[in-house]
């Protein structure tokens, strides 16, 4: 019995490191470089995720019509997770395992990356992810392109809290349920606290993944605020923000009375909503499609033009977002990686990654850390526009580093700001 | 005069490009309210309102719909379909300057200008037009304007928009220096049923250590038994509002559940692709809506009246070439049935997906469906939502003609209680269940096309909707239309009232909960057929 399970573990072990190795080995050895993009193509995250899809596309066009990388062209392997957070799983091992893929680019959802995070550990592969999220996580194995929360979340509340935002003194936190929401959440009702505002001033909602009926939740919002200022900090992720501002505009909660800022909604998700009634209501990033400089503009029309080319649906109003720059940099960051180690190994790009640079649409030259695996990144807070635009009303002097060990959540002292080996 | 100063400023606001109006503002505030600090820009913008120009108003409209631009940091044009005019004089500026910035107007400062235009807006001779601005004033007066509305008061003869008036005037007095004034301005606020209100008032209660924000005990006191009063009218509004959304989520159950009633409740035909019904009713709305678009834009509007037929043919079509291919073979086989079914709904999500895009397609609300009605204070009922009440009603009213009053109906009704006897007496029982099951699956139809109204339009859309439909059916109780509708108010409104107290995720949970106790307890649902033939 004993040797059996020897023999078994042997096994096992010798199935990792035979895994683990061939990728890189492989992609060598072949004409291509495999890419893998792991996006919701379906169900309710494919309004977030579809164009992350295709603008990761559009670089790897970019890259292979200026020769592609260390000589060889690469090749996308586009898989659809359909919104499904085990099926990302079983897909990320399809792409390491099965497709041998260099990196794969992809998720979006806290949930989804949690998902894969123990795939890419085990078969030690290379995820880039490029959304905004939680923190609280830091693997060797993963590039952060996205904001972490004091790169998003503590400025937009700081803002609120501002004489300029408002001066808001209730908060309502709302949000989908599951990871990436409730984890902000604690970070923003440490630093709330840490800012004088007591529980009774704090309310925290959240609704199931593709909920539709909002009445109950702007009808209570209408009630929490008639009890003092009060601003709203939507975490809502997918295609419920659609419902959530259509029921905004029509019970009449205006942006002057009760803003709310947003950390999940860009240009894309707008798209559906008439947005006239929600002029002045507020997100959080660090790219808009309004931002005006040189590298965006330039960003903006290749897209337009790829969208076109491509009939790719809603080409007729090409829009540009947070994490669409986010893939945008990640991509070309591991490009430069792999060029300077002059081999797509895991473990060299990975050391490569530290300190890459790359002239991002946002305007800045954005950084990647040299330790914790995140960009610097400028904040800009928006508010929207009549068409769907927003207005940057606020933004930081300069690039910010990331903290992904929020100093609001007491268990992170002393934890330290780099991948740990395990 | 002044009613011709208004036609003016009205026709400026429409005609800006035009136009060529002589009026002139002073230029260093209009440039002070355009650009800079917050501060300062808010300042200027009470200057402007009380130098009392016309063209002021227009100038704060243009502001709002983001319209101004300046030139080179001095100069302040009005920005419309690349014509600019100076906004301090009216004159038409050509060719556009080079370096324009946009003059941003944040939502501390819109709040200012919607407060200042409103204000501003309180001197027109129409009536209607001032009783919006004083609406608009009580949600967010600023002291700056205390004068203005003083001197509005003094000339408004209007008994409603005085009462509104004094209501607001005393809000702002909340700050006065004058205690006696203070305790006078709370008395009146007793009348208010605005929430602001009480926002007001708990800011006089608050406590800072051991200083009250008001110093006046007397003052105190009346707050108390002012907030009480706005308490109370503000609750019930909340109930009143509380019980509308129960109905109205009710009604898209209803909907939903509808067609299921007919073709599982009366034909017992296990169908999962009810819900992929709906979302063929939806794609068809949404095909309407693009041929209007692309052929009639003006009728835009009025897309939605031809979509209902669209959407209930489409969805009958595909429902009755479901029955005539495969369900009809399977009739009495509900086991058989069940999976045909399910494996015929992802089909035709997959058929969709192709067709379509996996992504969500997007329906828009016609104008008409935008807004609310504000029915009583401070309970605002959204178009949508009562014009799909409404549609439930009268699917409801139709359905029932349909199976009580025709002959249509007697049929379905003698074939789905005893085929045998049915057909024995001449019944051509295989035409009847085909248009039967059409029947329901163009309800289905149209609650997709009413669905489209609220939610996403996906090739998900059926499965989030056939649970809710087959709970409602089987609580109210199988073969019962009337059981049914009970159900679906009932469900609306019990999930909405939980949702209140306990969230939305625990709202969902002990609704589900409820029901597997409650069909444990009595199997046949609300309310049971009786008679001889019921289980036959």
């Amino acid at each position: 019995m004993e040797r059996r399970s020897f023999v078994k573990s042997i096994a096992a072990g010798a199935v990792v490191t035979a895994a683990s190795l061939v990728p890189g080995s492989y992609a060598l050895a072949a004409d291509t470089i495999k890419v893998g993009i792991l996006h919701s193509l379906s169900g309710t995250m494919a309004i977030s995720e579809t164009v992350l899809k295709d603008v990761t596309l559009m670089a790897i066009d970019a890259i292979n019509a200026k020769g592609g990388v260390l000589g060889k062209k690469l090749e996308p392997v586009v898989v659809d997770p359909a919104s499904n957070w085990p099926l990302f799983a079983e897909k990320a091992r399809q792409l390491l395992s099965q497709d041998k893929v260099a990196v794969v680019f992809g998720c979006w959802t806290s949930v989804s990356r949690k998902s894969v995070l123990p795939v890419f550990e085990e078969l030690n592969g290379l995820l880039f992810y490029p959304v905004q999220y939680e923190g609280e996580e830091l693997s060797k194995n993963v590039f952060y392109t996205g904001a972490a929360p004091n790169q998003q979340a503590i400025p937009a509340v700081e803002y609120l809290l501002s004489k300029e935002g408002g001066g808001a003194k209730r908060f309502v936190l709302l949000g989908t349920d599951y990871v990436y929401p409730r984890t902000t959440n604690k970070i923003l009702r440490a630093f709330l606290h840490s800012k004088g505002i007591q529980d009774k001033d704090i309310d925290e909602k959240y609704t199931p993944f593709g909920h539709a009926d909002y009445q109950t939740i702007v009808a209570d919002i209408k009630k929490f605020s008639a009890g003092g200022k009060t601003a709203v900090v939507s975490t809502i992720n997918g295609d419920s923000n659609v419902p959530f501002y259509k029921e905004l505009g029509n019970a009449g909660l205006k942006a002057t009375d009760v803003p709310v800022v947003a950390f999940s909604v860009g240009e894309e998700e707008l798209r559906g909503v008439d947005t006239k009634p929600l002029v002045g209501h507020l997100a959080a990033w660090n790219y808009f499609m309004s931002l005006k400089n040189p590298a965006n503009d330039e960003w903006k029309k290749e897209w337009a033009a790829y969208a076109k080319a491509k009939k790719l649906p809603g080409a007729d109003k090409p829009l540009t977002n947070d994490p669409m720059e986010a893939a945008w940099i990640g991509i070309h960051m591991w490009k430069q990686a792999v060029e300077k180690a002059k081999s797509t190994d895991v473990d060299k790009v990975i050391a490569a990654m530290a300190g890459q640079t790359f002239k991002a649409p946002s305007g800045i030259t954005s950084k990647m850390d040299e330790k914790n695996h995140h960009l610097h990144k400028s904040v800009f807070i928006g508010e929207v526009k009549a068409d769907g635009q927003f207005n940057v009303v606020w933004k930081t002097p300069g690039p910010v580093k990331a903290q992904p060990w929020s100093p609001f959540i007491p268990e992170n002292k002393g934890k330290k700001d780099e991948p740990v080996k395990k | 005069m002044l009613l011709k100063k208004y036609a003016l400023a009205l026709s400026l606001a429409s005609l800006l490009a035009c136009a060529l109006p002589a009026w002139a503002l002073p230029a260093d505030l209009v440039l002070a309210v355009a650009a800079g600090e917050s501060d300062e820009r808010i300042a200027a913008v009470a200057k402007l309102v009380a130098s009392g120009d016309s063209g002021v108003e227009a100038y704060f409209q243009s502001l709002l719909d983001g319209e101004v631009q300046v030139a080179g940091g001095k100069r302040v044009l009005i920005v419309k379909d690349r014509h600019a005019v100076d906004a301090a004089t009216g004159e038409k500026v050509e060719p556009l300057p080079e370096n324009l910035d946009d003059a941003l107007v944040n939502n501390r400062l819109r709040g200012t200008l919607e407060g200042a235009r409103s204000a501003l807006k309180l001197s027109s001779p129409d009536r209607a037009a001032r009783l919006t601005a004083v609406k608009a004033l009580e949600d967010g007066a600023r002291e700056e304007m205390l004068p203005l509305i003083g001197a509005a008061l003094a000339r408004e003869t209007d008994p409603q928009i005085r009462q509104s008036l004094t209501l607001v005037q005393a809000g702002l007095q909340l700050k006065s220096a004058d205690a006696a004034v203070r305790l006078a301005a709370v008395k009146a606020l007793a009348q208010s049923d605005n929430p602001n209100t009480k926002m007001l008032l708990l800011a006089l209660l608050e406590k800072k250590g051991d200083v009250y924000a008001e110093p006046d005990a007397a003052v105190r006191a009346e707050a108390q038994d002012t907030l009480k009063a706005v308490q109370s009218q503000l609750s019930s509004a909340e109930r009143f509002s509380q019980i509308f959304t129960g109905i109205s989520l009710g009604s898209i159950l209803l909907l939903a559940a509808l067609g299921l009633a007919i073709t599982y409740g009366l034909m017992g035909v296990i169908n999962m692709a009810h819900g992929e019904l709906i979302m063929v009713g939806a794609y068809g709305t949404y095909l309407v809506q693009n041929l209007f678009r692309a052929q009639a834009p003006a009728l835009f509007d009025w897309y939605l009246l031809a979509a209902v037929p669209v959407a209930f043919f489409a969805s009958a079509i595909v429902g009755m070439a479901l029955e005539r291919s495969v369900i009809r073979y399977l009739y009495g086989r509900p086991l058989e049935t069940l999976l045909a079914t399910w494996g015929i709904s992802l089909i035709l999500i997959q058929t969709v997906r192709t067709l379509f895009g996996a992504q969500n397609v997007q329906v828009e609300n016609p104008v008409w469906m935008s807004g609310g009605v504000e029915i009583i204070a401070n309970v605002l009922l959204p178009w949508n939502r009562v014009v799909i009440i409404g549609f439930a009603l009268a699917v409801l009213l139709l359905v029932w003609v349909l199976l009580a009053r025709t002959r249509l109906g007697l049929f379905v009704r003698a074939v789905t209680q005893n085929r045998g006897m049915a057909s024995c007496v001449g019944v051509p029982t295989a035409r009847v269940d085909t248009l039967a099951f059409g029947l329901g699956s163009g309800i289905a139809g149209l609650a997709g096309c009413a669905l489209s109204q609220i939610g996403n339009v996906g090739p998900d859309l059926g499965q989030t909707y056939i649970v809710d439909s087959f709970m409602v059916v089987v609580l109210g109780g199988v073969g019962q239309l009337a059981g049914t509708v009970y159900a679906a108010l009932g469900l609306g409104m019990a999930n909405k009232f939980l949702e209140g107290w306990s969230g939305a995720v625990l709202a969902k949970i002990a609704i589900l909960a409820f029901i597997i106790i409650f069909i444990q307890k009595r199997p046949q649902g609300l309310f049971a057929l009786k008679g001889r033939m019921a289980d036959a």
